[in-house]
């Protein structure tokens, strides 16, 4: 089982009390109105499926209930980080031995 | 004159019994319980309000029961319980923002207590119980099985599992075969 670390709990817990609420990061168009379609679907609809890194909203329903924000690999099934939501966007790096760090993390 | 019917109110778990040689499991006492959400600011009034101190760190509870209890769910959560008393009313004396829901009848209380005690919620709790991370006085909500419960551990060998009222025989079912295994 994956332990994911909660930024509001401040401690890892089991996966079972996480639910994936999709793609991080995606703001609503302050003009929702005026819009055009394609421009409303690309908001709405499409979402960028990347094989590696992904920036995801999870919730951690059956604890805090909160939302937060995780950088996690698609490929490794790797949780790099996670922050709460509201934090600007965390940027990873891979480094030469294939893991991901925070960039700066590494000394 | 019509007769009147009179409707008399059954615990769900009214009169059961469970555990092995190192746990006890019996249903709870009834207690009222209320649901609470305010903001930061708010909470000193809401304190006062109560009579105790709401918690704010991850995973503690302030008070003891029988009386009143307050456990932290989320940044802006909390549960209320209280055996005998009015937290609802209580609350009302308070002048700030707040919501206060009274799920008394929406929840119901499983108590395990005995050196097989953990080992029983752990059949089927994913969360880490261990006195290192889940001390005396700690509660969390979680994961038991198939449904959302709250563990509070009231003391060294005594966990309070609070769950809703009609996943409560599921509850108690589940923990009955956890105390089985329990070799405690």
């Amino acid at each position: 089982m994956l332990l994911i670390h909660c930024p509001y709990c401040q401690e890892e817990r089991p996966e079972l009390e996480f639910r994936n609420m999709g793609e991080a990061h995606i703001e609503r168009p302050k003009n929702i109105a005026d819009i055009s379609d394609e421009a409303f679907e690309a908001f709405f609809f499409i979402r960028s499926n990347p094989k590696g890194v992904t920036h995801e909203r999870w919730r951690h329903v059956h604890g805090c209930a909160r939302f937060f924000n995780a950088v996690r690999d698609t490929v490794s099934d790797r949780f790099v980080a996670t922050y709460k939501s509201g934090e600007p966007r965390l940027e990873v790096e891979r480094g030469e031995d294939g893991e991901l760090l925070v960039k700066g993390a590494r000394s | 004159m019509a007769n009147t019917a009179h409707a008399h109110r059954i615990h769900p778990l009214e009169g059961r019994i469970a555990g092995s040689a190192g746990v006890r499991i019996t249903p709870a006492a009834p207690a009222a319980r209320v649901s609470l959400r305010a903001g930061p600011s708010d909470v000193k009034a809401l304190s006062k309000a109560l009579g105790l101190d709401l918690p704010l760190a991850p995973k503690t509870t302030s008070g003891a029961l029988p009386g009143r209890l307050a456990a932290w769910l989320g940044p802006d959560e909390w549960l209320i319980i209280d055996e005998g008393g009015d937290p609802l009313a209580d609350l009302g004396k308070a002048k700030v923002l707040h919501s206060a829901v009274d799920v008394s009848h929406r929840n119901t209380a499983i108590l395990l207590s005995g050196a097989g005690a953990r080992a029983t919620l752990e059949a089927g709790c994913p969360q880490n119980l261990t006195d290192a991370v889940f001390p005396v006085g700690a509660a969390s909500r979680t994961v038991l099985g198939k449904i959302e419960v709250v563990i509070i551990r009231t003391g060294d060998e005594d966990y309070r599992v609070e769950c809703w009222r009609s996943f409560s025989t599921y509850a108690f079912e589940l923990l009955s075969v956890g105390a089985r295994d329990c070799l405690a």
